[in-house]
């Protein structure tokens, strides 16, 4: 059969590839609704630097993706069962690195084709049923799936005093993760500090939010997320240093273009554990459908996905790109392509 | 219920590269039928699939289905096509009747074998459209200034650009109506009306526009096979 990808081959440009897509060993997906992540935008923008644009361009974007089987020769998923993609391709199996830290591991979206396809063809294992999420929700699975991995990595490093856990940032990221310390920390004071007030108005479910620039002189705690990334680190990790405690983890997911300085002098006479943790692995992402299945989690994440209208052309396509520039946190769309 | 006709019963290359019909010619490893077959085979809301394949060829079908196709080939069925478009289409219709009985339910959605580039947004959109309007053509703006010449040396008249289009598939019909239309025409305007959506138009019977893409080609000469290999990766022909 053959398959419309449709590739970014320049910043604002689409242009389609047609491959033959045979049917062996794989699961064939037809997607149903995906989410635009910030990195998909830097490439439409052109944000990212030249030489990567000439390097991983021409490349389909999309990494949040949600669909239905049409084919699955091993029968463990039915014919229109709702499934969410897992962009990360494994390397070799090893028990002691993560799938997604793995050096031979590779990403689609970054680097290989990603899920804006006509059809998804993927190894049984990068599948995962998502039950009767709505559509829309299941579509940001990876995106919640991230915040998974990196409370699985934090509740094995950090100590375990964890009376209060801060995140630094107010978009989508920080929203996600404070959802998910909030479901799997209930006893901990959870605290979010952002640049935006309206944005941080919607942080409802956690203890406290502050403003970053008003942080209290008597604020502190245990353990912090870094979720600001881009010209935000800087500013985020240095609060952190400063307001964090002893021996707290710090858990650094923001991404930056540039590359930040760091008070090294406090990390080291506080004993810090800095973390990195980006993307993540099939484990997580049944995490965070697990996650996704409780009501107040759902109802929480509806406030913060916005549904453009359904994409059915290239133009399309362009539009919803639009869109997501103008979107205070996630942008969604039904494909029909 | 919803049924794919495909109509793949020509004999002839018109490409003097085999002596193979076209829609069994080899794109990007596979025959081009098996492509178009199987964005049909993915579609869950199609029921089932009836190939229209010229007698000399059935055995030849039958044998590639069993060779390429993994997905549902219980649906797959082959029958024998007619004389001409039309009654390969009329063909189809009778074996589907036989198998499912005469319904007002019951829908078709014929394509040529010959358009591999069919996309699943335009299946989608017929079976909509069949679903509400009982009739739909697949179309796309025509992008050259159509000149009309009655007699092949003169210009008789050239249309507004705007309100012309370049016909493709798929043509959809609700089968009870395709079958009324199909049996009220003669035999001279059987010889005539080659095109299933024409019979319809004729007879008053408003034909909704459903748009395809420019890449819904159809495989016709060499250079459309050149372009479609191109466009896949494959090889080209001198």
């Amino acid at each position: 059969m053959i398959n419309y990808i449709y590739q970014l081959v320049a910043p604002g440009a689409f242009a389609i590839k047609y491959e033959d897509m045979d049917f062996g060993e794989n699961v064939v997906i037809k997607p149903c609704y995906m989410a635009i992540c910030h990195a998909d935008q830097r490439y439409y923008l052109g944000l990212r630097d030249q030489q990567v644009l000439n390097k991983k361009l021409p490349m389909a974007l999309i990494h949040e993706c949600c669909g239905e089987v049409v084919y699955d020769p091993s029968g463990t998923y039915k014919t229109g069962e709702k499934v969410a993609l897992i962009p990360n391709v494994k390397g070799c199996e090893d028990p002691v690195i993560f799938e997604n830290y793995a050096s031979d591991a590779r990403f689609l979206s970054s680097g290989s084709d990603g899920f804006l396809r006509e059809y998804i063809d993927l190894p049984l294992d990068r599948v995962v049923s998502c039950g009767k999420l709505m559509p829309k929700l299941a579509a940001v699975t990876e995106f919640v799936s991230v915040a998974a991995h990196s409370v699985r990595r934090f509740s094995v490093i950090s100590h375990e005093r964890r009376d209060t856990i801060a995140v630094w940032g107010d978009g989508s990221l920080a929203f996600v993760m404070a959802n998910i310390l909030r479901l799997e920390f209930p006893e901990s004071k959870i605290v979010v500090i952002g640049k935006n007030s309206r944005k941080l108005s919607y942080f409802s479910f956690v203890d406290q939010t502050i403003l970053a620039d008003f942080i209290p002189d008597t604020f502190s705690c245990d353990h912090a997320f870094e979720c600001c990334g881009g010209e935000g680190s800087y500013y985020a990790i240095e609060d952190i240093i400063r307001y964090i405690r002893p021996q707290g983890s710090v858990m650094l997911m923001g991404v930056s273009e540039n590359r930040v300085a760091i008070n090294t002098r406090d990390i080291l006479e506080k004993g810090l554990t800095f973390v990195g943790s980006s993307r993540s692995g099939r484990e997580d992402f049944e995490k965070a459908v697990a996650c996704m299945q409780d009501r107040k989690f759902q109802k929480r994440l509806e406030l913060i996905v916005y549904e453009d209208e359904k994409v059915n052309s290239v133009g399309d396509i362009h539009r919803v790109f639009q869109t997501d520039t103008q979107t205070p946190f996630k942008t969604v769309f039904e494909w029909g392509l | 219920m919803i049924f794919a006709g495909i109509l793949a019963g020509g004999t002839g290359s018109r490409m003097n590269i085999a002596d193979m019909p076209k829609q069994f010619l080899d794109l990007g490893g596979r025959p081009i039928v098996i492509h178009t077959l199987e964005k049909f085979l993915l579609n869950e809301r199609i029921d089932e699939i009836y190939v229209g394949v010229h007698p000399g060829w059935l055995t030849h079908m039958e044998s590639l289905v069993e060779k390429y196709i993994k997905v549902k080939r219980e649906c797959v069925h082959i029958v024998e096509g007619g004389t001409d478009r039309n009654s390969t289409i009329m063909n189809i219709v009778d074996a589907i009747e036989a198998k499912h009985g005469m319904s007002e339910e019951h829908y078709i959605i014929t394509h040529d074998s010959v358009r591999p580039f069919l996309t699943s947004r335009i299946i989608n959109d017929n079976i909509d459209a069949v679903l509400k309007y009982k009739v739909c053509d697949t179309v796309i703006p025509a992008t050259d200034t159509i000149v009309v010449s009655e007699n092949g040396e003169n210009i008789s008249e050239i249309p507004v650009r705007d309100k012309m289009y370049q016909g493709q598939t798929p043509q959809s019909f609700q089968m009870t109506l395709l079958r009324r239309l199909y049996e009220e025409l003669n035999e001279t305007e059987r010889g005539i009306l080659t095109d299933a959506c024409k019979i319809a138009v004729v007879r008053n019977q408003p034909v909704y526009l459903v748009q395809g893409e420019p890449s819904n080609m159809k495989l016709t000469t060499i250079s459309d096979y050149n372009i479609a290999q191109a466009m896949v990766g494959g090889n080209f022909i001198d």
